[in-house]
């Protein structure tokens, strides 16, 4: 198809003028606003850096961005951890292993909202049950406090996203020639050796992929955020993407809120870019 | 491996299987008690089980207008975005210039912005032409979604030969005929992958639809968040709306098992 032949602008006009108005005029009108006293309606004057300046003073946004952050860091580490060893004992042959992938996997298909509802009732009823049950003092008033929330959220974020996780490890664990692991085997290779010598650098392109979904997923969410614990008590739970919506639609600061999106845009995609080119310049070409 | 040792990994994946099961098993016990049900024994089976939970929750939830609206905006707007980003793939592919090149890029770029960077004016803009509806959400899902359909898109259709639409366009088939008939149907397997990860994205998607849609037109996510405002903590009914939500997506992996792990893979690792 040539350039200039109309079947070309054709094909491609619905998605383009699509991915315009929804996308890309947004956003350049949501920077431009960012720099003006902009309610949603309209504007009286140009601010310049100010909304900058107030959301790293007292705007809750560093303190979101800090817990945020916090929550990354366990996530990615823990959805790696447990995605990678639920990979490697499903792929094992047992009975009833393809059920289990089956089970892991399910909560995934469940959106955030309807999760974060359910681990609310978990987390505050079944938890208080069984910590009276058992005596353990630890599971009682889980969500009343930041800490509990935090861990409330992690445990929600990896319960659903394990099996995610879990899925692309199996996909690059099967790619695998088995011969390779044979081989190794018939040198006496013990299966930890097998693992750290052979399984881990063939599937270096799956940390790739699976360090940029959790990574950039744990910087979005916001859904399960705002069933189980709606950022409190005392927005103590609050995360970026939370921050942002509240100081748009609760405080009615539109342009501090697209001020907050713009740095939220800047880290996700700084991150999400980085990931990718690190990651690409170490695998194992195999 | 020995067969001991295949006994117990057996036993480790039934409890890790029980553990994962769990909040399932509480919520669905749960959702057969009553409120002192409930506050008596939260771990325990219902002795004295009760359906009316059921048909209280299913009225508070409006849940046969709701599963409509979700499967209304579902089933059109991933209509509308296979079909038009498979074409604009095709378009894409089949041009070898450098402006088709500078355009996948700009839609590749597009998947970097986050929802938050562009919701304020999105439905500001929207909002002024009237379309704070699901007509305007279906056309903003084509938005949202169409870059990672057309990337998985093209790059399926690289290992389609170019031959095949040359020998076509000798018998005299036009541009659109060529698409439709004849690389459109081979694109299927890619196509199922595409349907699947925006039946999921879009089925379960909150935020965007509760800045958009009027109360109406109400999905399942949305009626359940206005629920659980209405009927604070009032588990026993919340408990069975939960459930009726999470049927309809049951019902789905059931039928679609195979289909959602391929297209999830895919989607993730392409």
């Amino acid at each position: 198809m040539k350039n200039r032949s109309l079947s070309f602008w054709l094909f491609l006009t619905p998605t383009l003028v699509a991915l315009a108005l929804v996308v890309f005029i947004p956003a350049i009108m949501g920077i431009f606003y960012s720099f003006t006293n902009w309610d949603g309606l309209g504007y009286t004057e140009m601010l310049g850096f100010k909304n900058y300046i107030t959301l790293f003073h007292n705007s809750g946004f560093l303190a979101a961005l800090w817990f945020t952050v916090k929550f990354v860091i366990v996530t990615v580490i823990l959805l790696n951890v447990i995605g990678l060893g639920l990979a490697l004992l499903v792929t094992q042959k047992f009975k009833g292993s393809n059920l289990l992938r089956t089970v892991f996997f399910m909560p995934n298909l469940i959106g955030g909202l309807i999760l974060g509802f359910i681990w609310q009732f978990i987390f505050t009823e079944a938890f208080d049950a069984l910590g009276k049950a058992f005596h353990m003092a630890w599971l009682t008033g889980w969500l009343t406090d930041g800490k509990t929330g935090f861990w409330g959220l992690v445990i929600v974020t990896v319960w659903q996203m394990s099996g995610y996780i879990m899925i692309i490890y199996i996909a690059y664990l099967q790619n695998i020639p088995s011969e390779v692991i044979e081989a190794a085997e018939m040198d006496g290779a013990s299966p930890w050796q097998r693992f750290v010598h052979i399984t881990f650098p063939m599937i270096a392109p799956a940390f790739t992929v699976c360090m940029f979904l959790t990574l950039s997923n744990g910087f979005k969410i916001y859904d399960q955020n705002l069933s189980l614990t709606n950022g409190g008590p005392y927005k103590s739970t609050e995360m970026l993407a939370m921050n942002i919506v509240n100081t748009a639609y609760s405080e009615n600061n539109f342009a501090l809120a697209e001020a907050k999106a713009l740095i939220f845009f800047l880290i996700v995609a700084a991150i999400s870019l980085l990931q990718v080119y690190y990651n690409r310049k170490r695998e194992v070409d195999l | 491996m020995k067969k001991t040792s295949r006994f117990f990994l057996g036993i480790f994946g039934l409890i890790l299987g029980i553990i994962w099961i769990f909040p399932f098993y509480m919520i669905l016990t749960n959702s057969f008690k009553t409120p002192k049900g409930i506050f008596a024994s939260v771990l325990s089976l219902p002795t004295n089980g009760t359906t009316a939970n059921y048909g209280n929750s299913f009225k508070a939830l409006d849940f046969m207008n709701s599963l409509g609206h979700s499967l209304l905006i579902t089933v059109i707007s991933v209509l509308i975005i296979v079909f038009f980003s498979s074409m604009a793939a095709y378009a894409l592919q089949r041009n070898k210039s450098k402006l088709s090149g500078a355009l996948l890029m700009l839609f590749v770029s597009a998947m970097l912005i986050p929802f938050q960077t562009v919701m304020i004016p999105l439905t500001a803009n929207f909002g002024h032409v009237h379309m704070l509806n699901m007509w305007g959400l279906m056309f903003m899902y084509l938005g949202f979604d169409a870059s990672l359909s057309i990337f998985l898109y093209q790059g399926t259709m690289g290992s389609i030969p170019i031959a095949m639409d040359e020998s076509a366009e000798l018998e005299g088939a036009n541009r659109f005929q060529i698409f439709f008939k004849i690389i459109f149907p081979m694109l299927t397997p890619i196509t199922v992958t595409v349907g699947i990860l925006n039946i999921i994205a879009i089925w379960n998607d909150y935020l965007l639809p509760s800045l958009v849609l009027p109360q109406n037109q109400y999905t399942i996510p949305l009626q359940m968040f206005f629920f659980f405002g209405e009927y604070t903590k009032q588990w026993h009914l919340a408990l069975a709306g939960l459930t009726l939500s999470i049927i309809p997506v049951i019902l789905f992996y059931i039928f679609a098992q195979r289909y959602i792990i391929k297209g999830v893979t895919d989607g993730a690792v392409k």
